[in-house]
């Protein structure tokens, strides 16, 4: 790994960054498993775990590899304390309500539509086959979550006020989704990462369409200081730190074992 | 609506709309004795030839009551048996465990779904047999309310666990009489054809781990072994539905048959990987090539099924908050479909 | 607590959430109350019963894969999609609401279909061609 860091590095932390918001989401997601309102969507819920769980292990496997240390998808998925994940806060939230899942969901699926569909172009032969398969999903995750923020805002009282109540807790983590550094533009530029920024005003537009046919009002655009950030440069909510510990668990107790 | 829908509609198996009940569903038919005796007649020869009864077949209201009964707890089951591994897909120690464990676990909700769906055929509603199951007086398999302590015990899940329900169902399968029981678990098994194998895996790398790891597999084995036999249900002597369930060909196999089967598979497969089965009185009888086994404590069997226990209640709490909770969720959703409806009405009607 | 959900009928969580929904309402418009009078009186209503049809090879027919709950025709066929298509052998799926199929009875079958059994005319077998001709 000689002249190779320098580019590396932009490279392996996209690609952290791509895996762990799938990760982490993923995971937040099979926490409803065995809970969900109906058997339906237990199901329904199970297989967008899945996907996002299947996406990650893809990703941190290719980061590991790039990286060069000899850290596989498992190592870097168990073995990583939260200050070292690359994922937006708003991912790793607790699940909350039905309500608070959705939102969280479509406003995640609406992005990752989006992202998927550049990075399935990407000249990286395994990013591009983990993204285009990603896409193909994440069309479906995004028509899912969208129907469901329709029927819950415009559903009962009681189901607006929790939409809403929820959309309105998650809209300012939305801002560090479409916050570019020097990193994603550094990877943007080798077609391993998006700059998300050019992503937005069309995320923007999905949203409002949604969010009007649900009878949700938008929330109000917030300032610089309002927008919660630092999920990927490793500064977290406490609820990560709480998360891998469950996560983790296992996997630490016994070091160098295999399962 | 496309044309060729027609085409499938022979082979369409009715179900709950009212003029689709099983004829024996509608309490007001008249039934004269004589013709209730031919129709017995005529029912018990349609087993003894092999054919399967069809939900609009007519059939003895207890066999419709004990097939209701069978399939609400089997589907129960499914349902409950998620809480166990499922509180475990948080802890997998591995993204491919993780996967491999939450696809088992949400499939044991698609399988409670197939056999409620099949229960439905019988003229009861998936929401009355759920509300039997979160009131408590549904029974549901004394398995799932024993705890899982470590990693190890999703293992031994797989594989004792489903295991002992992949015997059972496919006789189920193969032999069961009535149609849709029969292909909820033809569809079941293939699903399940996983669930076996990926706790066996599991348990065989533990077992071939370290020896904390090794220690882990022998302690959930011997932890899950008597439960699992009790699986299969009381001893036939005191299985007061078994013979009856036998006459009208729901099951083949007896209790006692399907454990002997499941034992004499497993023994060897714990050799395999060097784990003990806790049962000093295991032996092969060389003359039928049964695995004989030591008594079951029947006394610790009953205590659970009654609901004693070491988590029924808890079991229960959790299945009536998660429904509590979804409440709300399935209100709305039918209130915007409600509403949907009702802005299409009118412009259905201008066009 | 436990030994109340242990004797609690199923409905009961059902008929509490009722309550808090219909206090928190405001007074309903005429329009509203008409329309809320289902979910109302049982707002834990089960989701409508929808048949569930897969195809699964191209060309091949669609076959009764199951059926699942749902409240719209969009809202089924994603749910069919969930519980019958994730296993990646599914081409096209139909679903149909369960009431909106009609079917024969038994007691349809003997003057329904018995009729056709005694038909052998209608198959190639009934049929000889001298030996030794072929393509007929």
């Amino acid at each position: 790994m000689s002249d190779g860091t320098a580019t590396a590095r932009p490279a392996v932390e996209s690609l952290l960054r791509l895996g762990d918001d799938r990760l982490v989401l993923g995971h937040r997601l099979s926490e409803w498993c065995g809970h969900a309102p109906i058997l339906e969507e237990d199901i329904a819920l199970g297989n967008i775990a899945l996907d996002l769980l299947g996406q990650a292990q893809g990703l941190l496997k290719l980061a590991g590899a790039l990286e060069g240390h000899g850290r596989d998808e498992d190592a870097l998925a168990y073995f990583r304390d939260a200050g070292e994940f690359r994922n937006v806060q708003l991912v790793e939230l607790p699940r909350g309500d039905f309500a608070h899942t959705m939102i969280r969901q479509f406003l995640f699926d609406a992005y990752d539509v989006l992202l998927t569909d550049r990075l399935a172009g990407s000249p990286h032969a395994d990013v591009a086959g983990i993204m285009a398969k990603a896409h193909k999903e994440a069309r479906y995750h995004v028509r899912h979550s969208g129907d469901w923020v329709v029927r819950l805002g415009d559903g009962t009282d009681e189901s607006h006020v929790r939409a809403q109540r929820a959309l309105d807790a998650l809209w300012p983590y939305t801002g560090e989704l479409f916050a570019a550094d020097a990193v994603d533009v550094a990877a943007a530029g080798v077609g391993l990462g998006v700059d998300a920024r050019t992503l937005r005003d069309e995320w923007q537009a999905m949203v409002t369409a949604v969010v009007a046919e649900s009878a949700l009002r938008m929330p109000s655009s917030l300032t610089v200081a309002e927008v919660p950030a630092g999920g990927r440069e490793g500064r977290h909510t406490e609820h990560l730190v709480q998360m891998l510990a469950e996560m983790q668990v296992v996997a630490r107790a016994h070091p160098g074992a295999s399962w | 609506m496309p044309r060729g829908l027609t085409a499938i509609l022979p082979a369409f198996e009715p179900r709950s709309p009212p003029e689709l009940l099983p004829v024996t569903a509608t309490a007001a038919q008249p039934a004269p004795a004589a013709s209730d005796d031919a129709r017995l007649a005529e029912f018990e020869a349609r087993i003894a030839r092999g054919e399967r009864i069809e939900p609009k077949d007519w059939m003895p209201e207890r066999y419709r009551r004990q097939l209701v009964r069978m399939m609400g707890q089997h589907a129960h089951s499914e349902i409950v048996g998620m809480l166990p591994e499922g509180a475990w897909v948080t802890r997998a120690p591995s993204l491919r465990r993780k996967l491999s464990l939450l696809a088992k676990v949400q499939d044991e909700a698609g399988h409670g779904l197939y056999i409620y769906c099949g229960a439905e055929t019988l003229g009861v509603d998936r929401h009355d047999l759920v509300g039997e199951l979160l009131a408590g007086t549904a029974k549901y398999s004394s398995i799932f309310n024993y705890p899982t302590l470590t990693w190890a015990d999703v293992g031994v899940i797989g594989w004792f666990v489903d295991g002992a329900a992949i015997v059972n169902q496919t006789a189920l399968a193969k032999h069961c009489s009535y149609g849709p029981y029969a292909r909820a678990m033809v569809r079941v098994c293939k699903e399940e054809n996983f669930h076996k194998k990926q706790g066996f895996e599991s348990i065989a790398t533990l077992a071939a781990g370290t020896p904390e790891q090794r220690v882990m597999a022998q302690d959930a084995v011997d932890r899950w072994w008597w439960p699992t036999l009790m699986m299969f249900g009381p001893p036939d002597a005191d299985s007061p539905n078994t013979a009856e369930l036998i006459r009208w060909g729901v099951k083949k196999y007896t209790n006692d048959e399907l454990r002997q089967r499941f034992v004499n598979l497993t023994v060897p497969q714990a050799q395999a990987v060097g784990l003990t089965l806790p049962d000093p009185a295991l032996r092969l009888d060389e003359a039928t090539g049964d695995w004989r086994f030591g008594a079951i404590d029947w006394d610790e069997f009953w205590a659970v099924v009654k609901g004693n226990g070491p988590l029924n209640r808890e079991r229960l709490a959790t299945r009536n908050a998660a429904h509590a909770e979804g409440g709300w969720v399935r209100a709305a959703a039918t209130a915007h479909a409600a509403k949907r409806a009702r802005r299409a009405a009118p412009a259905a009607r201008a066009a | 607590m436990y030994g109340d959900v242990l004797t609690v009928p199923g409905e009961s969580a059902a008929v509490k959430l009722d309550g808090a929904t219909a206090e928190a309402k405001a007074p309903p418009t005429a329009a509203e109350a008409d329309a809320a009078a289902g979910e109302l009186l049982a707002p834990d209503s089960q989701w409508q019963l929808w048949e569930v049809f897969t195809q699964e090879a191209q060309g091949a027919p669609h076959e009764h894969a199951g059926s699942v709950r749902a409240t719209d025709a969009a809202h089924a066929i994603q749910n069919a999609r969930d519980v019958y298509g994730r296993r990646g052998k599914v081409l096209s799926m139909w679903v149909v609401p369960t009431a909106a199929i009609s079917a024969t009875s038994p007691d349809d079958a003997e003057p329904f279909f018995d009729p056709a059994s005694d038909k052998p005319y209608r198959h190639p077998h009934f049929y000889k061609a001298p030996r030794g001709v072929k393509g007929v």
